[in-house]
C-alpha cells in the first residue's frame, strides 16, 4: 500500500513537532525515518497509524483519504518501541490477540487462528517459545514476537517504532539484517523510526531525514550519506570537518586561512558555513600560503588507512576558538608527509561543500 | 539471594539486628505466643464449647460474610475511584485524593458514632432509607455499612498506582490490533490489575474481620444476630472468661495468619506482574 | 521507582488525549458519577456529620464538653501514650529496616512477615494477648500484684497496647525505600572515610526523612485514634485510664452526643492534619513530578 503525507502540521503545546510535512511512501518499499530526537520522527510515525491525528493536513492510504479513520480501522501493524506485549498472555495468545477480538463475522474459525499463529510464530523462528510468558524472554525475542503480533492482522502497512533501540549492540545487528530479510520476504510497505544512522544506511531502501518538525532531505542510502543536501544533512550523518567563515572571491576565508572553492553556491562577503569528510581534506606542509591553519595531534593508525587528529585556531585572533578535525588518508600519504606531533601545518580540500549560514539549518 | 556475607561492610549489624529481635520478640511475638499456649492448656471438648457455640458460630457468620461483601463492594468502587482518579480529571480531584485515606486517619471510634447517627432512624440518612423498610443502623446492614467504610482506601490504593505506571503502549497496541475500547479494557487492562485487585480485595477484607471500633457502635450488638466476632472476645472478657476469650481469639488469630500469608503472596505476585522492562 | 508514597501524578490529561485510552464520555459520566456517589456517601458524609453534630447545640456546650476535667485528662493521657509509642516505633523502624536493607542474613524474609504481624491481629486480640501476659491471672499477673505494679487498667497497658498496634507503621514505609536505595551511598561514605554515626547522619538520613515523617505522622494518628486495643486494657476509669476515643465511646453511651462529638471533632481535626502532612509529604517526596504541570 501507499501512503502520502499531505502538508502535516502537529504541535503539542507550544511545541512544533511537524512544520507543514508531505511525503509519498510507494509501495513495498522499507523506508526509515531518521532524525534526532524531537525531530518529529515518532509523531509522523504515529499520525500514519492514526495514534495521534495532525492538527492540519491529511493521511492518504492508496489515494484515499484516511485521516478521520481511527487507529482500530487502519490495520496498519505498529510495533511498539518496549514492545508492548501484554504480560498476562502467553506468546501464543499474544500473536492471537489481534485475531481474536475482531467481529464474529469476521473472525477466522479457532483452527485457522491456531494455524495462522503457528505459521508466524515458525516466520520470526520462535516457535518454541509459543507457550512462553513475555517475561521470560530475552529483548530480541520479545521483539520478534511484536512483529509477529503485528503482522498477525495481515496489516497493510508495517510501522515501527525505534525497533531496535532497547537492545544491545550485538543483537541489534542481528535483528537488522534479520527485518531487512523478512523484508524482502513480505514486500509489505513499512517504515521504521531511528535515530542511528547506521541503521537506517545498512537496512533502509529509503532515508527520509528530519531534522526540527521539517524534511531535510529524501533518498536512498548512497544519495544522502553522499550527496547531502543541507548542512544538517551533513553534519547529523558520519563524521565531518565543519569550517565556519565566509566567501572571499573564489576562497572561503576561515580565520587567517583560506581555501579555494570551487562551487560556492554564496555570494561574495557572505557567512557560510563548509563541510568535508575526513577523506576529502588534505594536509599540506611547508611555507604555503593555501590552506587552513591547524597543528597535528595524535595519528592513528586503522588498517589501510591512517587518521590525524588536528587541533586548530578558528576566529579572529581576539576570540579564536579550538576546533578539532580529523584528516583520513593512506599510509602512503602520511609516510610521505612525516607528520610530528605539534607541527603546525594547513588543511585544504578540493571537495568542499558550502552552505550559506542563513540557510544553515 | 540467600549469601550471606562473611564480611560485613556497614557497620551496625548487630546493634540493628539485636534491638529488632529483642523489641519484637518483648512486644510482639512472646505476647501473642501467650494465646496459643494458654489455648494448648485446655481441653478439647472445653475448646469446642468455647469456639463453636451457636453464638459465636453467628459471630463468625457475620463476621465474615460481612467482611467478604464490604471487600467485595471496595474491588468494585474501589476501582471505579482508582480509574477516575488516574485516568480522569475532574474539579476537586486532589481533595478527593487526599481524603481517600481518611478511614487510616479517622479513629474508628469517631468513624463508628458519625455512621450511626447518620444512618440512626432520625439521621441525615437514616430518616430517608427507614420509611422505604431499609434498616442499616443496629443491623447486620449496619455492621457492612462500617466494614465498607474501613476497607474503602486498601482497594483504591493498591490499584493507583499499578493504573499509573500501566504503559499507554499497552492499550495502543491493542487498539492497532483492531480492539476496540472495551476489548481492551477486558482483555488487557483488567487482567494486568488482576493481582492489585485481589491484593486490595485480601487487605480489605483482613482489616474488616478485625475491625471493632467502627463497628460496635452501628452494629446493635444483638447476640445471634449483629454480634461481630472480637465483641464475643471482649464479652468473654467482662465475664471474666479469659480461657474462653484466649479459644475465640486463637481462631481470629489463625484466620489472621492464614490471610497475612495469601496477602504476602498475592503481594509478590502483583510485584512480578507489574515489574517494568516489559 | 518505587516510593511508599502514592502520589497524584499530573498524567490524567495524557490519557484523555490519546485516542487509544479515551473512553467514550458517557464512560467517563457514569464511572465519575458512581465513584464520586461511593466517595461522598462513605467517606465524605460521617466526616461532615462529625462537625455538624459537634456544632448542633452551639459553641457553649461544645467548649465546656472539651474543658471538662475528664476531657483534659483523657487528652494528656493520649497525648502521653502517643509520645512514648511514637518516638519507640520510630527507632525500632529506623533499626529493622537497616538491618533489612543493609545486611543479607538467614530468616530476612520472616522477619519482613512478622513486622506486618500487628496489622493483621484484630485489634481487640492485641489488647487480649497484654491481660494475658500482665493481668491479675496472666504470666506475670502475681509477681506484678506483690510488688504494687499495675500494669493492666493502668497506664502502662495502654501504652503497651499502643506499640502493639503502631508497631509496623515506620517500619514498612522506610523498608520498600531503603530497599531500593541500596548500599552504594553508604559505602562511598565509609570508603571516604565516614565513621559510622556521620554516614547514618549525613547520607541515610536526608534520604529516608521524608519516608520516615510519613511514617510517624501515620503512627501517631493511628497511636492518638486507638480504640479496640486500649479499650481491653483500659478499665475505663474516668479521669485516669481513658484516652480520648475511650472518652467518646463513654459520653456517646451516656447518650452525651454533642459533648462526644465534641472530642471526636478534635480526633477527626487530627485526622484531617495527618492526610494534609501525608499529602504535602507525598508531593515533597516524588521527584518524578515535574513542578511546571501542576495545574
Amino acid at each position: 500500500m501507499s501512503i502520502e503525507v499531505k502538508n502535516v502540521r502537529k504541535s503539542f503545546g507550544k511545541f512544533v513537532a511537524l512544520d507543514d510535512v508531505s511525503l509519498d511512501f510507494p509501495t513495498g518499499q522499507l523506508i526509515a525515518l531518521l532524525g534526532p530526537s524531537g525531530c518529529g520522527k515518532t509523531t509522523l510515525l504515529r499520525i500514519i497509524a492514526g495514534l495521534e491525528y495532525p492538527d492540519e493536513g491529511r493521511i492518504l492510504f492508496d489515494g484515499y483519504d484516511a485521516s478521520d479513520r481511527d487507529v482500530r480501522e487502519r490495520q496498519v501493524g505498529f510495533v511498539f518501541q518496549h514492545y508492548a506485549l501484554f504480560r498476562h498472555m502467553t506468546v501464543f495468545e499474544n500473536v492471537a490477540f489481534g485475531l481474536r477480538v475482531k467481529s464474529k463475522a469476521l473472525r477466522p474459525p479457532e483452527s485457522e487462528i491456531r494455524k495462522r499463529v503457528e505459521a508466524l510464530l515458525d516466520l520470526v523462528q520462535l516457535g518454541w517459545l509459543a507457550h512462553h510468558y513475555p517475561a521470560q524472554l530475552s529483548g530480541g525475542q520479545r521483539q520478534r514476537i511484536a512483529l509477529a503480533r503485528a503482522l498477525a492482522v495481515e496489516p497493510r502497512v508495517l510501522l515501527l517504532d525505534e525497533p531496535f533501540g532497547a537492545l544491545d549492540a550485538k543483537v541489534r545487528k542481528e535483528l537488522r539484517r534479520w527485518l531487512r530479510h523478512l523484508h524482502d520476504e513480505l514486500h509489505i510497505t513499512s517504515i521504521f523510526v531511528t535515530h542511528d544512522q547506521d541503521e537506517a544506511l545498512e537496512v533502509a531502501d529509503r532515508i527520509v531525514l528530519m531534522n526540527k518538525g521539517h524534511i531535510e532531505q529524501v533518498g536512498s542510502a548512497q544519495d544522502v550519506y553522499e550527496r547531502p543536501a543541507t548542512a544538517f544533512a551533513y553534519s547529523f550523518l558520519g563524521a565531518v570537518n565543519r569550517f565556519a567563515g565566509h566567501i572571499d572571491g573564489s576562497h572561503l576565508r576561515v580565520g587567517d586561512g583560506a581555501v579555494r572553492v570551487a562551487d560556492a553556491n554564496a555570494r561574495d562577503g557572505e557567512e557560510v558555513v563548509a563541510f568535508a569528510r575526513p577523506h576529502e581534506l588534505d594536509i599540506l606542509t611547508g611555507n604555503s600560503s593555501e590552506g587552513i591553519p591547524a597543528y597535528v595531534g595524535r595519528v592513528l593508525l586503522s588498517g589501510a588507512t591512517a587518521r590525524v587528529e588536528l587541533t586548530g585556531k578558528i576566529g579572529t585572533n581576539g576570540h579564536a576558538e579550538s576546533h578539532h578535525f580529523e584528516v583520513e588518508m593512506t599510509r602512503q600519504r602520511l609516510s610521505d608527509l612525516d607528520l610530528q606531533p605539534g607541527q603546525p601545518v594547513r588543511l585544504t580540500s578540493d571537495r568542499l561543500k558550502v552552505f550559506p549560514v542563513a540557510r544553515d539549518g | 539471594m540467600a549469601a550471606v556475607r562473611a564480611h560485613r561492610v556497614l557497620p551496625g549489624f548487630g546493634l540493628s539486628l539485636g534491638f529488632t529481635l529483642a523489641y519484637m520478640s518483648l512486644i510482639v511475638l512472646v505476647p501473642l505466643s501467650a494465646v496459643f499456649i494458654l489455648t494448648s492448656t485446655m481441653s478439647v471438648q472445653a475448646f469446642l464449647d468455647a469456639v463453636a457455640s451457636p453464638r459465636v458460630v453467628a459471630s463468625y457468620r457475620l463476621t465474615f460474610g460481612a467482611s467478604l461483601m464490604a471487600a467485595l463492594i471496595n474491588v468494585v468502587f474501589g476501582l471505579l475511584l482508582a480509574w477516575a482518579l488516574v485516568r480522569y480529571r475532574f474539579p476537586g480531584k486532589r481533595l478527593v485524593d487526599a481524603l481517600v485515606d481518611l478511614p487510616f486517619a479517622l479513629p474508628t471510634a469517631v468513624a463508628g458514632i458519625s455512621l450511626t447517627a447518620l444512618y440512626a432512624k432520625n439521621g441525615w440518612l437514616g430518616q430517608y432509607l427507614e420509611p422505604v423498610g431499609i434498616k442499616v443502623a443496629f443491623t447486620p446492614l449496619g455492621v457492612l455499612v462500617a466494614l465498607v467504610f474501613i476497607g474503602l482506601p486498601f482497594v483504591v490504593r493498591t490499584v493507583q498506582p499499578v493504573l499509573e505506571d500501566l504503559d499507554t503502549e499497552i492499550e495502543e497496541a491493542a487498539a492497532s490490533l483492531g480492539a476496540d475500547r472495551w476489548q481492551t479494557v477486558r482483555r488487557v487492562v483488567l487482567p494486568t490489575l488482576l493481582p492489585a485487585l485481589l491484593t486490595g480485595f485480601a487487605l480489605a477484607f483482613a482489616r474488616a474481620v478485625g475491625e471493632y471500633g467502627s463497628v460496635i457502635f452501628i452494629a446493635g450488638n444483638l447476640p445471634m444476630i449483629s454480634e461481630i466476632t472480637p465483641l464475643i472476645i471482649i464479652t468473654k472478657l467482662e465475664q471474666y472468661d479469659y480461657v474462653g476469650a484466649t479459644a475465640v481469639a486463637s481462631v481470629m488469630l489463625v484466620a489472621s495468619f492464614i490471610l497475612l500469608l495469601i496477602i504476602n503472596g498475592l503481594q509478590s505476585w502483583s510485584d512480578r506482574r507489574s515489574a517494568r522492562g516489559l | 521507582m518505587a516510593t511508599a508514597a502514592v502520589g497524584l501524578r499530573a498524567g490524567a490529561a495524557r490519557f484523555e488525549a490519546n485516542t487509544a485510552t479515551r473512553d467514550p464520555v458517557w464512560v467517563k459520566g457514569l464511572v465519575l458519577f458512581l465513584g464520586l456517589a461511593f466517595f461522598s456517601l462513605f467517606l465524605l458524609l460521617p466526616l461532615i456529620a462529625v462537625f455538624v453534630e459537634a456544632f448542633r447545640r452551639g459553641w457553649g456546650v461544645y467548649i465546656a464538653a472539651l474543658v471538662e476535667p475528664d476531657a483534659v485528662s483523657a487528652i494528656k493521657l493520649t497525648l502521653l501514650t502517643a509520645a512514648i509509642a511514637v518516638p519507640l516505633n520510630l527507632v525500632f523502624g529506623i533499626a529493622v529496616a537497616w538491618a533489612i536493607t543493609k545486611f543479607d542474613f538467614r530468616g530476612k524474609q520472616m522477619l519482613i512477615t512478622f513486622i506486618d504481624l500487628p496489622f493483621s491481629v484484630s485489634p481487640v486480640v492485641a489488647g487480649l494477648i497484654y491481660v494475658l501476659v500482665f493481668g491479675a491471672q496472666g504470666w506475670f499477673g502475681p509477681w506484678l500484684g506483690e510488688h504494687g505494679i499495675k500494669v493492666i487498667f493502668a497506664v502502662p497497658g495502654i501504652v503497651l497496647a499502643t506499640v502493639f498496634v503502631t508497631f509496623p507503621f515506620v517500619a514498612r514505609e522506610l523498608i520498600p525505600l531503603m530497599q531500593a536505595q541500596g548500599r552504594d551511598e553508604e559505602e562511598a561514605a565509609l570508603v571516604l572515610g565516614a565513621s559510622g554515626w556521620q554516614m547514618f547522619r549525613k547520607v541515610t538520613l536526608p534520604n529516608i526523612k521524608w519516608a520516615l515523617l510519613y511514617g510517624v505522622i501515620l503512627c501517631n494518628a493511628r497511636a492518638m485514634g486507638e480504640f479496640g486495643a486500649v479499650s481491653v486494657v483500659s478499665g475505663h476509669i474516668r479521669g485516669l485510664t481513658n484516652t480520648m476515643p475511650l472518652h467518646v465511646e463513654i459520653l456517646y453511651n451516656e447518650y452525651q452526643f454533642a459533648a462526644a462529638f465534641a472530642v471526636a471533632s478534635l480526633l477527626a481535626t487530627l485526622a484531617l492534619v495527618t492526610l494534609a502532612i501525608k499529602t504535602y509529604v507525598e508531593w515533597k517526596a516524588a521527584p518524578s513530578t515535574p513542578p511546571a504541570e501542576a495545574p
